[in-house]
């Protein structure tokens, strides 16, 4: 199909009607109000249901309830919502029901702001909720990405039997770029009837299905521990994304960077390249599992001299950066919050900055 | 080639529609695009400002510190703005609601009456599409023909509006030719 100039939020609803996903439970909040806007609109008019919560506490366990049913499910926040939430994540994720979270992140801690941040990393890839659970976090660097990723995400969802987070931010929400709904993308539901709570007509057999999260024996919740664990590290062996950027050449030094911010830094590595320098730069398209091979080696090249996470936020991929590159090269932060998402010109004088240090 | 115009104003004033239809047909023209509203706890009333990124390749960074140009719609846009804007940009100037001007020599000022002609027209509403039309006349950020399609294509669902907004585009033409 032809391009269409879309919202970011607007482009997420949509494709998750095109990935089949006809159960949407929101509570509204800047700035990703559209998506729930667009779809009480949209899934009248294929079947779906749309139905909006009393809050993100209430809308956490609708969509436990229909991922329990073995329905594809979504739901949209933003960070203070997501916060509420987290709570039913955590059941999710220990029940293994597959559920599809966006979280269009905002300024914070508490409410924050309503501008573009990068604040909840730690939120999304180092749990949010209780216990030992990851939940696959994707993040797109413009609205066509948000569209492949939304899809993609409940097979992915389904694969793992867990949930999965598309994490973008106040800008990705709001923006408007052309995009393309990629039919290919589309993956025909898993058979649940081994787990889900469909009925026992539809299931056709004896044993009853329970969907739960409580295992009181401590041996039997060790190995529910164990298989959770083994589930993140076939993500980290099968689903690592990631993008290179100018890393064919020698560069002084490499930025990992993700999302709206990964492409502030791309006008400013392109602007440096025109005065001679090259920057090279790893972008993140998972943030769990994180491409810490990709980053090591990255770094590990002989030309680079420094490794600098800019971020949206006071410091917070940073550590996973350190973590990847094992103290071969020092790393360091750079970034504001607010919604004050740093320019191009800033990124740029930060470079020349750390470069001068390391003369 | 990137090039960056600013749509400033106040809420109401179709300062994110007008950026849409440009944005829209930069893309039917086969450019890259991004339309970036600014968002905040605002207000009818309110300050409005939305910046619309038209490249021939991809396109980095949704910040813009120097757009190209800028439409300002009030004085308060203007102001604000107006000092922001590269050398030899275009700043189209909203003279019924601005007394005021740019005191920079290196940009091209189009001075549109936008208000005055919308309500000789039968309606101050179509004032951004006189302004849209007229900055793209002179700024030549997008084909002309083009963006008379898009506004065609935006108001089908209100198809009585058309005949407004055509002579209202049809009148920014006329401005920016003769500025």
């Amino acid at each position: 199909m032809a391009k269409v100039l879309m919202k970011g939020n607007e482009a997420i609803g949509e494709a998750a009607i095109r990935a089949g996903c006809l159960n949407y439970f929101a509570y509204p909040i800047t700035p990703q109000s559209e998506v729930a806007e667009y779809l009480s609109k949209r899934l009248p008019e294929v079947n779906g249901v749309f139905v909006q919560g009393e809050s993100e506490v209430a809308v956490g366990y609708m969509i436990f309830g229909a991922a329990a049913c073995g329905e594809r499910v979504m739901t949209t926040s933003s960070s203070p919502g997501v916060s509420l939430m987290s709570e039913a994540i955590s059941y999710i994720a220990g029940a293994r029901c597959p559920a599809v979270f966006v979280n269009i992140v905002r300024g914070g801690p508490g409410l924050g702001g309503i501008l573009p941040s990068q604040g909840d990393y730690f939120q999304a890839t180092k749990g949010g909720g209780h216990g030992d659970y990851h939940m696959l976090v994707m993040a797109p660097d413009g609205v066509q990405e948000a569209v492949e990723m939304t899809m993609k995400a409940f097979p992915l969802a389904e694969k793992y039997r867990g949930p999965v987070m598309i994490l973008g931010d106040g800008l990705i929400g709001q923006m408007m770029e052309p995009v393309e709904f990629p039919d290919d993308l589309y993956v025909e539901p898993t058979n649940k009837d081994d787990w889900a709570t469909n009925g026992m007509e539809r299931r056709g057999s004896s044993t009853k299905n329970i969907v739960k999260s409580l295992y009181l024996d401590p041996a039997t919740l060790n190995n529910h521990n164990l298989l959770l664990k083994s589930q993140y590290e076939q993500m980290k062996r099968e689903e690592v994304r990631f993008e290179s950027y100018n890393t064919d050449t020698d560069y002084e030094l490499l930025i990992v960077s993700y999302g709206t911010m990964s492409r502030v830094c791309k006008t400013a590595i392109d602007n440096l390249k025109a005065e001679g320098l090259e920057i090279g730069m790893v972008r993140p398209q998972t943030l769990f599992p994180f491409p810490e091979k990709a980053i090591h080696d990255a770094a590990a090249k002989e030309s680079c001299k420094h490794v600098v996470s800019i971020e949206m936020s006071m410091g917070q991929m940073v550590e996973d950066v350190e973590r990847s590159v094992k103290g071969k090269k020092e790393v360091t932060w750079f970034g504001q919050c607010g919604g004050e998402v740093p320019t191009p010109e800033a990124v740029m004088e930060h470079i020349q900055t750390l470069l001068n240090q390391n003369q | 080639m990137q090039k960056e115009v600013m749509f400033a104003g106040f809420g109401g004033q179709g300062i994110l529609l007008s950026a849409k239809l440009l944005a829209y047909a930069a893309m039917k023209q086969g450019s890259q695009v991004m339309w970036i509203p600014s968002y905040g706890p605002e207000m009818r009333g309110g300050t409005a400002y939305c910046t619309v990124v038209v490249s021939d390749r991809l396109i980095g960074s949704p910040i813009i510190k120097n757009p190209a140009h800028l439409v300002a719609m009030n004085r308060p846009s203007l102001e604000k703005f107006a000092q922001v804007v590269k050398p030899n940009g275009v700043v189209m100037i909203n003279s019924s609601l601005i007394p005021v001007r740019t005191n920079r020599d290196d940009v091209q000022e189009l001075i549109v009456p936008a208000n005055e002609i919308a309500v000789s027209l039968g309606s101050v509403k179509c004032a951004n599409i006189v302004a849209v039309s007229a900055f793209a006349a002179k700024s030549g950020m997008v084909d002309v023909d083009i963006l008379r399609e898009c506004i065609k294509s935006e108001f089908a669902s209100k198809a009585k509006l058309i005949p407004l907004n055509m002579k209202a585009f049809d009148e920014g033409l006329k401005i920016a030719a003769a500025s």
